[in-house]
């Protein structure tokens, strides 16, 4: 994906200098290896700054909320699908929007490529489908197929749904893929199993709330874990209160969530959240037949009724 | 100091005596980190790490501990009384500390025990603490210590360095508490020649190729910084996680809360993380650090520059590296001190106006 680099610099620098934007938002090269840094840019000459990778994970569409500049902003298929939403939700106006659309080929995991070596990854190169991972000077070869973060893995809209300049061709969407094996391995659980599984997947949290600032559907302008008049749920670390926040963030998200999988991303203790999400996300398609963020034109299904919407779950 | 050689077949003999005297914590592989915890009997702490997940101050200042406990049960004769929770401050000892760590709680311990002020919490906990710290030979990338007035080998804080060498430990013993320690698991055998040391030290601190610049930033003027063209930049990229107040050894701001359950009720000491809103919320609803932008210059302001006008001891950092490389969106402490030591302001204003 590398190969966008030159478009996205040129299309940033035509934009600032034409004065279309008033910024761009992108990524910068960061300063460790699988990390680049969101930024923006309000100079033409900056836009060399720019790149991209396979380390632009984290969903761009958080950075638009209720920004009140003209924006250019560069997004792959699931950032396109949350500007969509944000757009839907009034967050931003399409109209202050230049969208440079960038077709997706999956981002890697850096949980997954950091655990699989002893030894601390010196460099993570990339050339297509190849990723070369230096430890001590010494390259170790991987097939970037392997080292997909998890949503990328199964991810069936890697293109843009919106856009007003594609930095390349689409590219071919992935077919015949198992979008939500994870979900129905839980779904065949007994309850004490579940309990279990989700205890054994929260005990590493520590409340930093990574996944959920870094998710572009939580905007709330006082989130409910920060309410304190009254206080809606206890700050410490009792697994009551870690569940209570995990369990209600996702629910949040139902009908909403894109799985960009930035949560699971930012998490720095590599909880995989993203299991409650694609409940969430497998029931609304199930269900109502609704992926969010692809059209503009379509209310979310739980912000809407319609007589003939599903009611067996109410008993 | 003395230096005393651990043959490491004594190595587990000398921690079963220790078991006796201490209660010891350790660093142990959890998943794919790891982190300090409680040793049973007979277990061995995990030397071959780099370092923790998060730091080992979580030993002396808990994510979340509970301080107080009272009964709301008006048939309770004692009921609204607030009544301290006994907290186990007979000796422990901590093996394998990093001199980043160690040096950090020294740092904490100028805001939790001053003349005026004493947080009994942590002083009761590190008096019974004796820290034994492992010297650091293959730091890493994110390591920045030589520079922030630590290092590899740095002794401050602790009680007694470990050098690892391959069939023994040189142990230097710094504090009398080390002296005890020593003494209660057996390591005596003597030492004279400390030039090996000498050499290790130099080689492992020629290992660390990342610094900082801080040479200018006491003299750099508060406002100045305060009020300097790159914050917005440096901000844009930040989720306003607590990632980086979580992971880092140096800071120590906490909350305290009530939480009731039926007729019982608890007082808990949490960590805070000045990158919340809520840190700074006044009770009428207004936020005087109400954009994320001001949360993220406090939290480096308050490293780089309060705290060294302050304190005179440098800066509030030892150069771990755990918020550069935890860090969902790669904010690196590291560019951000250069770009406050190296701030000109004058410059930015000129460049401005062309």
């Amino acid at each position: 994906m590398s190969e966008y680099n030159d478009k996205i610099k040129e299309i940033s620098a035509r934009l600032l200098k034409e004065c279309q934007v008033d910024m761009v938002i992108g990524f910068r090269k960061g300063s460790m290896p699988m990390m680049n840094e969101p930024c923006f840019i309000n100079n033409a000459e900056d836009a060399a700054q720019l790149v991209w990778d396979s380390n632009c994970g984290i969903n761009l569409a958080n950075y638009l909320t209720n920004r009140k500049e003209k924006i250019g902003i560069i997004a792959k298929g699931c950032d396109s699908r949350n500007i969509v939403t944000h757009i839907i939700e009034n967050k931003i106006s399409r109209e202050q929007l230049y969208i440079i659309g960038v077709p997706c080929q999956g981002m890697i995991d850096k949980h997954k490529i950091n655990a699989m070596f002893e030894g601390e990854i010196q460099d993570v190169a990339e050339n297509g489908q190849k990723i070369t991972v230096t430890i001590d000077g010494k390259e170790n070869a991987l097939e970037k197929a392997d080292v997909l973060q998890k949503n990328c893995a199964v991810c069936i809209h890697r293109n843009p749904v919106i856009f007003d300049e594609m930095v390349a061709e689409p590219v071919e969407e992935q077919k015949d893929v198992d979008r939500y094996a994870d979900v129905r391995e839980i779904e065949a659980m007994t309850s004490e199993e579940k309990w279990n599984t989700f205890e054994e997947l929260l005990s590493p949290c520590i409340r930093c709330y990574a996944c959920k600032n870094a998710c572009p559907l939580c905007y709330c302008p006082t989130c409910f874990v920060d309410e304190s008049k009254p206080q809606w749920v206890g700050k410490g670390q009792d697994p009551t209160d870690v569940r209570t926040f995990h369990f209600l963030r996702a629910f949040h998200c139902g009908g909403r969530c894109t799985d960009c999988g930035a949560c699971e991303r930012a998490c720095p203790v590599g909880i995989n959240m993203r299991v409650f999400t694609k409940k969430l996300e497998k029931d609304s398609f199930e269900q109502f037949g609704w992926e969010a963020g692809l059209t503009l034109d379509e209310r979310p299904p739980l912000d809407t009724y319609r007589p003939d919407d599903p009611d067996d779950f109410i008993r | 100091m003395t230096l005393v050689k651990i043959d490491k077949k004594q190595w587990a003999q000398g921690l079963e005596a220790l078991q006796k005297a201490y209660r010891l914590f350790g660093p142990a592989q959890e998943k794919d980190y790891y982190s300090f915890k409680s040793l049973d009997t007979g277990e061995q702490p995990d030397l071959g790490f780099t370092n923790s997940r998060l730091s080992p101050k979580a030993l002396l200042f808990p994510q979340s501990d509970t301080i107080i406990e009272f009964s709301l049960d008006e048939n309770d004769e004692d009921h609204h009384i607030m009544k301290p929770v006994e907290k186990d401050n007979s000796p422990q000892a901590v093996l394998g500390v990093r001199p980043c760590d160690a040096k950090a709680v020294t740092l904490v311990n100028l805001n939790f025990d001053t003349p005026e002020y004493q947080d009994p919490y942590w002083v009761k906990a590190l008096e019974a603490t004796t820290f034994v710290g492992l010297a650091c030979d293959e730091p890493r990338s994110t390591c920045f210590c030589t520079s922030t007035g630590c290092g590899p080998y740095n002794e401050e804080g602790l009680d007694v360095l470990l050098i690892d060498g391959e069939d023994h430990f040189l142990a230097k013993l710094l504090t009398d508490k080390g002296q005890a320690l020593a003494e209660a698991a057996g390591w005596n055998t003597p030492v004279g020649d400390a030039a090996e040391i000498e050499s290790r030290k130099e080689a492992a601190e020629a290992k660390i190729t990342s610094a900082v610049e801080m040479d200018n930033l006491k003299n750099q003027d508060l406002m100045e910084l305060h009020n300097a063209s790159f914050w917005e930049d440096i901000a844009f990229a930040c989720l306003n996680c607590g990632t980086c107040t979580y992971t880092c050894p140096t800071c120590w701001c906490f909350d305290l809360q009530d939480e009731v359950h039926g007729k019982s009720g608890t007082r808990m000491k949490n960590w805070d993380s000045c990158m919340f809103p809520l840190f700074t919320v006044h009770t009428t609803g207004h936020n005087p650090r109400g954009t994320k932008t001001q949360r993220v210059r406090q939290r480096f302001m308050h490293k780089l520059k309060y705290f060294v006008d302050k304190y005179d001891t440098g800066i509030m950092c030892v150069g771990c590296g755990r918020c550069v490389s935890q860090c969902p969106v790669n904010i690196d402490i590291r560019k951000v001190c250069n770009l406050m030591n190296s701030y000109n302001a004058a410059e930015v204003a000129c460049a401005v106006n062309e």
